[in-house]
């Protein structure tokens, strides 16, 4: 059974313009120890999706299931809520210097978030404990550090105390929802380093939600690309980049500079992102969709499997024939030639010839 | 956007005079320095920020020059001294040969027209409250060049001509989407037909399918009109995309400078060697077959910047000599001639600078 387990969550928000139906129908799970990345762009629902999980969502109309270890979060009273959320499901926020209060000490924070949640440990273990978690996210003399304000901290220690507070109850699930967007390249990689460290040595859950391909191409086990509310497509990571299915995870994978082709022009999407409000009829994809047909305009395409193993689905009314086994080699090996790894090309290239229906371990 | 021509080794004397009037904007040796007050009345200067420290480069006709570096580098206050907005402490500005650098007011004005800017932020850029018709049609009003029905015009044809209705003349910025705001200040930027736009993160607040679109919408108009850019970004995709040649700063600094390919693939500065390792690259294979180097600890103060170079503390290859001379921007031993690299142990072809970089942090390789 998996850690978590969201069925077509809807989440909508009445506003004075009309309803904004942030989050339509989306499905998905997360086991222990698996990294999902939810990607999507400004609008898509992924920060409403996760954030209704766990309560923060004020004001929205929600409807569905997320079963977490046996209990359903959204049947939960705040109070309830309170008990599972930083202690069994913890959040990393985007930007930390408005997640960590500028009056008060970074290690008081930790400390008082250990406390609430456990009334029996004093004050000055819970300190103590605070000290631990700094130094094991890399904060130097983390006995001195633990008495600074947030605003003695540089923005990648900044994240990094959030992390130790995150981490600070050992929570099975943590969702970090851009939490590489503010910081720098440089600090960008020691974050990601130390977030995929600490998640392989607790064996927690973590989705990571980002707009970032990059990000999930380093970390993620498993994607969920959303648009518009719904899930587009959902696979492992190596399907989503080398075998996407929906015409809107490969314009997204299109539509970033790629060093192999600087010469070329890029491939952008065409049009904007539509209004929550006002969606467009059928699949919401379909005005800015270069693969458009009459039933687009009128149907809403579902999530359903196109791969083999069922694993990989995607919500398009495309044939899946175009996502074949052999379809995901002939990638893999395009890509290592542009890589100018010509001799594993070679050797998939002869694969595919050799058995065109199971190559798939040539693959991996 | 036009391939940089890579000097042939033993041509390079000759590529250089003949790329001599080619020179649209020369910066040599630019200081920008803002004082740190005290507490108190009299608010006496404390100490200075020293956002740029001494940096030279070249923007050439019609082409592309990137400028790459992390958060308080220096990057956009370079920019902002390139394009007049605010006066440099020292150093010189040459735009066609005609020295601007701090010219009074008046004397400015033509040269302001030729040097036009984009900014990152497509809300913050935009006056709300005027019309975006008004908005695009200012330079027109400043500079006096066109008036009542043919400045309407002109702000309609600049409109069709970077892909917005030109019937939305009446609207406000408030009904146009993140990447349409950013079409609008393009085409403020275009209107009086400079030789040089300073592009300064001018897609970083942009979803990436919007991206690409302004991405191709800039090389289209630098074609079209042969305009220079100074494009200055944090994302090193984006700058190799649509660059020709590539600074990389470091606290004020130039780190290493040259054309995008050596910079690029062989980069000589273990700096620009970790900001490259650095960047994620959206695709699986390639990030796992990267040996990522993962510096210690953040950016220094620019108040109080570490002495010798300025990139030792955070650099896997420092030696004493790093912390107490600092590296000339120089030609390295078997690079191309005008590939500059401000660094004493240079990275060598082969190195694993990831393994010397975990070494630094005390770990296990």
């Amino acid at each position: 059974m998996p850690l978590l387990d969201v069925t077509d969550l809807r989440v909508s928000f009445p506003t004075a313009d009309g309803v904004v139906q942030a989050v339509r129908g989306v499905s998905f799970s997360v086991d222990t120890g698996r990294i999902l990345g939810i990607v999507g762009e400004s609008g898509s629902g992924k920060t409403v999706l996760t954030q209704t999980l766990l309560g923060l969502a004020p004001g929205g109309q929600i409807t569905g299931k997320a079963m977490f270890s046996g209990t359903d979060l959204l049947a939960l009273r705040p109070a309830q809520l309170r008990q599972i959320r930083g202690a069994q499901i913890s959040v990393i926020f985007q930007d930390p210097l408005t997640s960590l209060h500028p009056l008060y000490k970074v290690g008081w924070q930790i400390a008082e978030m250990i406390r609430s949640h456990d009334k029996s440990i004093s004050r000055k273990q819970a300190t103590e404990r605070a000290v631990e978690l700094l130094g094991r996210v890399g904060i130097p003399q983390p006995r001195q550090r633990v008495n600074d304000y947030p605003h003695q901290f540089s923005g990648g220690m900044r994240q990094r105390a959030m992390i130790a507070m995150a981490l600070s109850l050992s929570p099975k699930l943590i969702i970090a929802d851009e939490p590489t967007t503010a910081l720098d390249a440089t600090v960008q990689a020691q974050i990601l380093d130390l977030l995929l460290k600490l998640q392989q040595e607790m064996g927690t859950a973590l989705i990571m939600i980002t707009h970032d391909l990059g990000v999930i191409a380093d970390i993620a086990d498993d994607v969920l690309v959303m648009y518009a509310g719904r899930a587009a497509e959902k696979a492992s990571k190596h399907d989503t980049f080398y075998a996407a299915h929906h015409p809107y995870t490969k314009g997204l994978l299109e539509s970033i500079p790629h060093s192999s082709a600087s010469a070329e022009r890029l491939k952008p999407i065409i049009g904007q992102p539509p209004s929550l409000i006002n969606l467009p009829s059928g699949c919401a994809f379909h005005p800015r969709c270069t693969y458009v047909m009459d039933r687009c305009l009128t149907d809403e395409p579902r999530l359903i499997p196109v791969g083999d193993a069922g694993a990989h689905r995607s919500a398009c009314f495309l044939p899946n024939t175009a996502v074949g086994t052999s379809d995901a080699a002939e990638a893999t090996r395009r890509h290592a030639v542009l890589e100018g790894r010509h001799e594993q090309a070679r050797r998939i290239a002869e694969a595919i010839a050799e058995s065109p229906e199971s190559e798939s371990s040539v693959i991996a | 956007m036009s391939a940089f021509v890579d000097p042939e080794p033993g041509q390079s004397m000759i590529t250089d005079s003949l790329l001599a009037d080619d020179v649209l904007v020369q910066v040599d040796n630019l200081v920008k320095h803002f004082p740190v007050k005290g507490g108190g009345l009299i608010g006496r200067t404390v100490a200075q920020v020293k956002a740029v420290d001494g940096v030279s480069l070249t923007v050439r006709r019609g082409q592309t020059l990137g400028l790459v570096g992390e958060t308080g580098c220096g990057k956009s206050t370079l920019a902002r001294c390139i394009a007049g907005l605010i006066p440099a402490t020292s150093g010189t500005i040459t735009f066609e040969g005609h020295n601007i650098t701090n010219l009074p007011r008046r004397k400015m004005q033509p040269f302001r027209r030729e040097i036009q800017m984009i900014f990152q932020d497509p809300y913050g850029s935009l006056n709300p409250r005027r019309r975006v018709g008004s908005i695009i049609g200012d330079p027109f009003t400043i500079h006096g060049t066109a008036t009542g029905a043919a400045r309407k015009k002109a702000v309609q044809e600049l409109m069709e001509r970077v892909g917005l209705n030109p019937e939305h003349f009446n609207r406000y910025p408030a009904e146009f989407s993140g990447g349409q705001r950013q079409r609008i200040g393009v085409a403020r930027a275009l209107a009086l037909r400079p030789k040089l736009i300073i592009c300064d993160e001018p897609v970083s607040a942009l979803d990436v399918s919007i991206q690409a679109q302004v991405l191709n919408l800039l090389a289209d108009l630098q074609d079209d009109f042969g305009l220079a850019y100074l494009f200055i970004a944090h994302d090193l995709e984006v700058v190799r995309h649509v660059s020709d040649s590539v600074i990389v700063m470091y606290l004020g600094r130039v780190a290493e400078s040259g054309p995008k390919q050596p910079v690029y693939e062989t980069p000589r500065h273990p700096y620009t060697a970790a900001l490259l390792s650095a960047a994620p690259a959206a695709d699986p294979e390639a990030a796992a077959a990267r040996h990522r180097i993962i510096l210690t600890g953040d950016v220094p103060s620019p108040i109080n910047p570490p002495s010798g170079c300025r990139f030792h503390p955070r650099c896997p290859k420092a030696q004493d000599l790093c912390g107490t001379e600092e590296p000339a921007l120089e030609v390295k031993v078997g690079d191309v001639e005008t590939h500059l690299t401000a660094c004493h142990y240079p990275v060598q072809t082969g190195e694993n600078l990831a393994d010397a970089a975990r070494a630094v942090r005390g770990e296990a390789s």
